[in-house]
């Protein structure tokens, strides 16, 4: 026999301004079996809630309706105050009257009537409700670290020095990332790499971190606890093991002349190569497509000189499983191309010349050409002809903010770095004249408004309020065609560099790596997650984190902080034993299944197997489907492909949905 | 120098319609303009322009629309397209212009009267002639202008040179090109 209480919030006047409470919880006191219905203004209040809990006791209820907002804000509230009055938890439904009924409508006559129907199928429904206990899964304590950035690396030694172990995954051959490429670092002009330096010789030679460089996820398995990954360590014909980085190797390597991709095509590295001094690990990698031995079948001077016999040609891809309880992704970005080769949703930039000028350069290449490390050694010179240039323009939102080039956000961090590369272009050439194109300045950020003005009225950078429309070529200028909108007028600069500050954008490959571990992105395939204001840092599947600026643009100390934010995440996580979870999950009933293995086809998430049924003297009886309770998501898709209705949703039976159903008809 | 802003900008102003009519005759929404000022680097004529491109663009936003109407960037303006093209937010910027010009031109703003007479007397001189008389038609407009010596010192050298020639030079059948000026003439009507 169902006792059930109905409990009517008001929500002030959320919901009380289009339903009529009184009205309803009269109403609902008439439903059959509801021996019990009180309104009050906050329901999810402590005495809002000591009204649930007094009268579960002095009614003796095994059934409790709250008629409220949606589940999603205080189902946990409303589950642990029935707890406490000595009920199982999964007795307690909401019926959500806010979200689904007074927020959407106007009209108070009708919307009372829906508000009663919602009660009205919850309550047939909770009279099915069975008591469930929560789901204990065990969790591997351990993280993985996608990605070798400056988040990565922030992610990883956090994680670390909490005591848990870590395995870092880097695509490229060394650590470091995007940050490792800049010179200089705003608002306080540290140099980039002396602040970076240590954190990756950290990740090197922390006992917690297990470190994979040049190797990439091949493969992501499990659930949150039990995460199962397959990591593809790219050959780097170099053996890790011996290889003690002296360098010789790359010292006699003939081929000299590939573009090097940490100096963004601006200088050049050997076939084989560590991409700069300071890579973490130090161990030279072969770049198979340009090595002559590779392309011709001879040469082998490296493997010659190398006195330790650390050089293997035969050496092949290496696969590795390693099993986790959470991974932090931070896979970084990508700068726009102006270039036409990106995909179909981006342009690239006609009216620049696609990017086929070799004075038109980027951002990253300008950061190259400043620092001390790169190319020139930090002289700003032109790579077009090597000279110095003395009239340099930079251009913001090239790519952001742009709806015609297939973007429309801000990158949010061009405006601060322009206006550090007005300041060290200033610093090295003093002669020279630095001009910028903006539309806006957005310096929001400690001591970051005031940088840009530093670079304004002390380093003379020009800044000029307009969009460039075009750049062409005449003679030895770069003709610059822009706007000053302040005065109304054209700007004509004839130009010796062009600095774009292009876009943001994750990395290219995002879109089937995120598939491959089962995680959100959007339009522009940036990351997604779970709740931009209150979950920032998770993503929808459970124990995958975010850091970085694979989520959206950010600036370094935001992507150290998420990073670190991550980090805290995935310690709370490894801090249990075992997770709890909610028992929404399918199950068996193994008498009438036939085995025909529909359900295991159709299961999204691989939560169901098979199981053998064997009698007393070791005899399989039938194979009958098994759901495996920690990866089951409970979306119900094998119920409703079963053909013999042996596969039944726990907390939403069948019988609960039709019964809900059949309320609305009565 | 510029022209000053004759125009208040009031509360009134700012919420007209004037907005909402080039709306409805362009279908632009001169809101999604955030004043970039490409459509203003790349103008073909920005050299000669009172108000720029994106000026214009800031003109509709606050609804100033004698101010609009009575610009003379429209008339300028060689819908060349090149703001259209360029334009971030893919604002029809000419298209926008091509509107204000129907604007004025039905509401006889000031501006227009020499532009619409320069416009009248070359189609005049291509219906009579079958093609451009440029002597013929410089000296009507000045004398209508009653600016009779205007630009005159530059005759002697272009007719030294060979651009202008003292009598027009008539094509064969201009009677088909009669009939061209009729037949639109006719169709205008109709549409009317």
């Amino acid at each position: 026999m169902s006792r059930i209480g109905v409990f009517v919030c008001y929500c002030g006047e959320n919901i009380g301004r289009t339903v009529n409470c009184s009205e309803v919880t009269q109403r609902a006191a008439k439903l059959r079996d509801v021996v019990y219905s009180v309104d009050y203004k906050y329901m999810c209040s402590d005495p809002g809630q000591q009204i649930i809990k007094d009268a579960i006791k002095k009614y003796n209820l095994n059934g409790i309706v709250v008629a409220s907002c949606s589940p999603l804000m205080h189902e946990k509230t409303f589950r642990h105050a029935v707890v406490e009055a000595g009920l199982n938890p999964f007795l307690c439904e909401l019926a959500n009257i806010r979200e689904h009924c007074s927020w959407v409508h106007d009209d108070k006559r009708n919307a009372t009537d829906k508000a009663l129907d919602l009660i009205r199928m919850m309550v047939e429904k909770v009279k099915k409700n069975l008591p469930l206990d929560t789901i204990k899964i065990p969790v591997t304590r351990r993280a993985l670290v996608i990605g070798g950035g400056v988040a990565g690396i922030q992610a990883a030694l956090d994680i670390a020095d909490g005591g848990k172990e870590v395995v870092m995954v880097e695509k490229s051959p060394s650590i470091g990332g995007h940050m490792a490429q800049l010179s200089e670092t705003f608002p306080t002009l540290d140099c980039s790499q002396c602040i970076l330096t240590p954190k990756m010789v950290d990740v090197n030679s922390h006992k917690n971190i297990k470190l994979y460089t040049y190797s990439e996820i091949e493969n992501v398995k499990g659930y949150i606890g039990n995460f199962e990954i397959t990591i593809r360590k790219k050959t780097r014909y170099v053996d890790d093991s011996i290889c003690n980085g002296c360098g010789i190797c790359i010292e006699k390597c003939p081929q000299k002349k590939i573009n090097s991709e940490f100096n963004t095509n601006l200088g050049t590295r050997k076939a084989i190569y560590v991409p700069f001094p300071q890579a973490v690990p130090n161990i030279p990698v072969i770049d198979k497509e340009n090595c002559t031995y590779f392309k011709n079948g001879k040469c082998k001077v490296c493997e010659k000189f190398c006195d330790r016999n650390a050089i293997k040609f035969e050496q092949t891809d290496e696969f590795i499983k390693e099993n986790v309880g959470a991974i932090v992704v931070a896979t970084g970005f990508d700068l726009y191309s102006i270039e036409k080769e990106r995909s179909d949703n981006y342009q690239g930039y006609g009216e620049y010349g696609y990017g086929k000028d070799p004075d038109i350069i980027n951002s990253l290449q300008f950061e190259r050409l400043l620092s001390a490390s790169g190319p020139t050694l930090g002289e700003v010179t032109r790579p077009s002809d090597g000279k110095i240039p003395e009239t340099v323009v930079f251009i913001q939102c090239v790519g952001s903010r742009d709806k015609s080039k297939g973007i429309e956000f801000c990158s949010k961090i061009c405006c601060m770095y322009t206006a550090k590369h007005t300041m060290l272009y200033k610093h090295k050439v003093h002669n020279g004249k630095a001009f910028v194109f903006y539309m806006d300045i957005r310096a929001a950020g400690k001591n970051y408004d005031e940088f840009v003005r530093r670079a304004i009225e002390e380093d003379e950078a020009i800044y000029l309020r307009g969009r460039v429309s075009r750049i062409y070529r005449e003679k030895d200028k770069l003709i610059v065609k822009g706007a000053d909108t302040l005065i109304g007028k054209q700007v004509e600069i004839a130009a010796d560099l062009v600095v774009l500050a292009t876009a943001m954008l994750p990395q290219k490959d995002t879109v089937p790596f995120a598939q491959k571990l089962g995680i959100g992105y959007d339009k522009y395939h940036f990351l997604s997650e779970a709740h931009p204001k209150l979950k920032p840092i998770e993503t929808n599947t459970a124990g995958i984190f975010l850091a970085g600026a694979c989520q959206a643009p950010k600036d370094i100390p935001e992507a150290v902080a998420q990073a670190s934010a991550a980090a805290s995440k995935v310690l709370g996580l490894c801090s249990n034993d075992q997770l709890e979870r909610e028992p929404y999950v399918a199950y068996v009933n193994e008498s009438s299944c036939i085995g025909c293995e529909f359900c295991l086809q159709s299961c999204t998430y691989s939560a169901i197997e098979n199981k053998s049924i064997v009698n007393s003297k070791g005899e399989l009886v039938k194979k009958v489907a098994y759901v495996n309770k920690g990866v089951c998501q409970g979306c119900g898709t094998c119920v409703s492909i079963c053909r013999s209705k042996s596969i039944d949703l726990a907390g939403y039976t069948d019988e609960q949905i039709y019964s809900e159903i059949n309320s609305m008809f009565v | 120098m510029k022209r000053k802003l004759e125009t208040q900008i009031t509360l009134n102003t700012l919420i007209d319609s004037f907005s909402n009519e080039i709306k409805t005759l362009s279908k632009v929404n001169a809101y999604e303009c955030y004043q970039c000022g490409k459509c203003t680097a790349g103008c073909s004529v920005g050299d000669f322009l009172e108000e720029t491109p994106n000026q214009m663009m800031r003109l509709i936003q606050l609804n100033l629309r004698d101010e609009a109407l009575n610009s003379k960037t429209p008339f300028l303006c060689a819908t060349c397209n090149t703001c259209t093209a360029r334009c971030p937010m893919d604002i029809d910027i000419a298209k926008v212009m091509e509107t204000i010009r129907i604007l004025s031109e039905k509401e006889k703003k000031k501006n227009v009267k020499e532009v619409s007479k320069f416009s009248k007397i070359f189609l005049d001189s291509i219906k009579n002639h079958g093609r451009l008389f440029e002597l013929g038609l410089t000296a009507r407009f000045n004398i209508e202008n009653k600016t009779p010596f205007k630009d005159s010192e530059l005759a002697p050298s272009l007719i030294f040179k060979g651009k202008l020639s003292l009598l027009p030079q008539k094509i064969k059948n201009r009677k088909r090109i009669k009939k061209i000026f009729d037949n639109s003439i006719n169709e205008k009507k109709g549409v009317e």
